[in-house]
């Protein structure tokens, strides 16, 4: 599905990637956690196509994907915080994504789920940050496509909003997607993520299960696991 | 690529400032009209404020669009769509726009004016065509300044600044050289120097079409006896053209190297 080699990214002095090696084949939820800083959102810009790599190779279903651009259709990408154009309502938005992928589109059902139906006139510079995600996660899951790449998807909703999204990434996983999701919610990766996938300083420092993880560093819970691991890999 | 600028350019179209521009223009023409009482004396006017303004209202429009558009562009590039056409659908869609207001916003007093009857007609349509020309140059070159600066705040006062030397100093300086180089032989130079500067070689283009030397200026007599009045306007005209070619190809290139 998604092969990354050697994927090294600066931005001028600064060095954000080191070397990243990857390789997802198969479905299931992957967690990308790491501090602030450890290159998860520039790691999966680089896989849209938004970052140029300053060195090494992606490759999205076997096909390179430097300078290419219809491998998208089969990426469904949720940017980090709402970055919306503000002056348009909604729908508007809606139509206009649908218009511009080509693609059809099952948005109605998730308006209901999102509750979003009373917002659908209003611009998006009016909403609030909460319902601003949850159009966020319509734009997002309303094509069916194999990959889903998702930045910080929690922020802002509210607890019920949170069960519906639960529901909705685990039922895209029994259809077989391979979704990427970075966040800093250990219980949500715990309640949700089949592999582990820990950044450090532009270098990826653990792959594998949870329990995998819980193992290696003995620990009862993720969160002490990955403290654990943050220390011993700053360490060395 | 005509999807993103038919949503740039309805953007726009809902923005009151295409209004006020066109209102502007629309005020400019009755006003120039009323004040000279002749569609040709008017044309020549509207020269001096043609070649000063619609760089400045471009190069503003296009700075503002592409800072406030940043949003809506990092949407689009996540989406299956070629990233040469994201930027040439929106710098097309600020183009135009501007380019509809300007036309319409002279055309409509003129041709109330007997513009239709009269012999300006040419005259005026090459105004026209020269204005759309600088708008399309002036904003792409702010979009190139947009590009190659994500801090707002630097990136307009870089653009002003270049309109500014591009409007302003740019002709001071250049008569600076030629006074101080007068003993030389400077036909070759002065040619280099008009065409170098979009404003300019614009200015000169109408002129020579106006066909009034008195106000053609040194670069301009130049111009005339180097290549003749039709041969004169049609190179100026192709080098307008380049004008815009190039900062578009450089907008393309720099926006495909680009971290979002």
């Amino acid at each position: 599905m998604i092969q990354i080699s050697n994927l090294h990214k600066s931005f001028k002095k600064n060095h954000v990637l080191k070397g990243i090696d990857l390789d997802i084949d198969k479905g299931g939820i992957y967690a990308i956690l790491g501090p602030n800083g450890s290159g998860k959102t520039t790691m999966i810009k680089s896989i849209l196509g938004m970052i140029v790599p300053s060195e090494g190779q992606l490759k999205v279903d076997g096909e390179d994907i430097a300078k290419k651009f219809a491998y998208r259709q089969k990426l469904n990408y949720l940017p980090q915080i709402a970055d919306f154009p503000g002056n348009i309502k909604v729908s508007e938005l809606i139509r206009m994504i649908i218009d511009l992928r080509e693609q059809t589109a099952d948005h109605e059902p998730l308006l209901d789920t999102f509750g979003l139906r009373l917002y659908l006139d209003q611009k998006l510079s009016t909403l609030s940050g909460g319902s601003a995600q949850k159009v966020n996660l319509v734009l997002t899951f309303m094509f069916d496509n194999p990959i889903y790449i998702l930045d910080e998807p929690t922020t802002g909703l509210d607890p019920n909003a949170l069960i519906r999204f639960k529901e909705l990434l685990k039922r895209e996983r029994d259809k077989g997607k391979t979704i990427l999701i970075t966040t800093h919610i250990m219980s949500f990766v715990e309640e949700v993520a089949d592999e582990i996938i820990y950044l450090l300083e532009g270098r990826i420092g653990f792959k594998g299960s949870l329990d995998a993880l819980l193992e290696l560093h003995k620990a009862e819970d993720i969160e002490h696991a990955i403290a654990q691991m943050a220390k011993t890999m700053v360490d060395v | 690529m005509f999807k993103i600028l038919k949503y740039s350019f309805y953007d726009l179209m809902r923005s009151k400032w295409s209004y006020f521009y066109f209102l502007f223009y629309l005020l400019l023409g009755f006003l120039l009209l009323f004040l000279n009482n002749d569609v040709s004396k008017g044309i020549i006017t509207l020269l001096n404020i043609v070649v000063v303004l619609v760089p400045l209202i471009g190069t503003i429009f296009g700075i503002m669009y592409f800072y406030n558009a940043r949003e809506f562009t990092t949407l689009l590039l996540a989406q299956p769509i070629k990233r040469s056409h994201i930027f040439l659908g929106q710098f097309l869609g600020v183009g135009g726009s501007l380019t509809l207001c300007l036309v319409l916003g002279l055309g409509i007093p003129f041709v109330l004016y007997g513009l239709l009857r009269s012999g300006a007609i040419w005259d005026f349509s090459l105004l026209l065509v020269v204005g759309a020309c600088l708008t399309l140059i002036f904003t792409a070159l702010a979009f190139n300044v947009a590009l190659g600066n994500t801090n707002r705040i630097k990136g307009f006062g870089y653009a002003v600044l270049l309109w500014l030397f591009l409007a302003i100093v740019y002709d001071g300086l250049f008569l600076l050289s030629l006074l101080i180089f007068e003993e030389y032989p400077l036909d070759t130079y002065a040619l280099i120097g008009s065409m170098a500067n979009p404003i300019d070689l614009s200015r000169i283009l109408i002129l020579l079409k106006l066909d009034i030397s008195v106000l053609l200026g040194y670069t301009g007599a130049v111009f005339k006896s180097f290549f003749g009045t039709s041969k004169g306007l049609i190179i100026a005209l192709i080098i307008l053209v380049l004008w815009i070619v190039i900062p578009v190809r450089l907008m393309v290139w720099q926006g495909n190297k680009k971290d979002f």
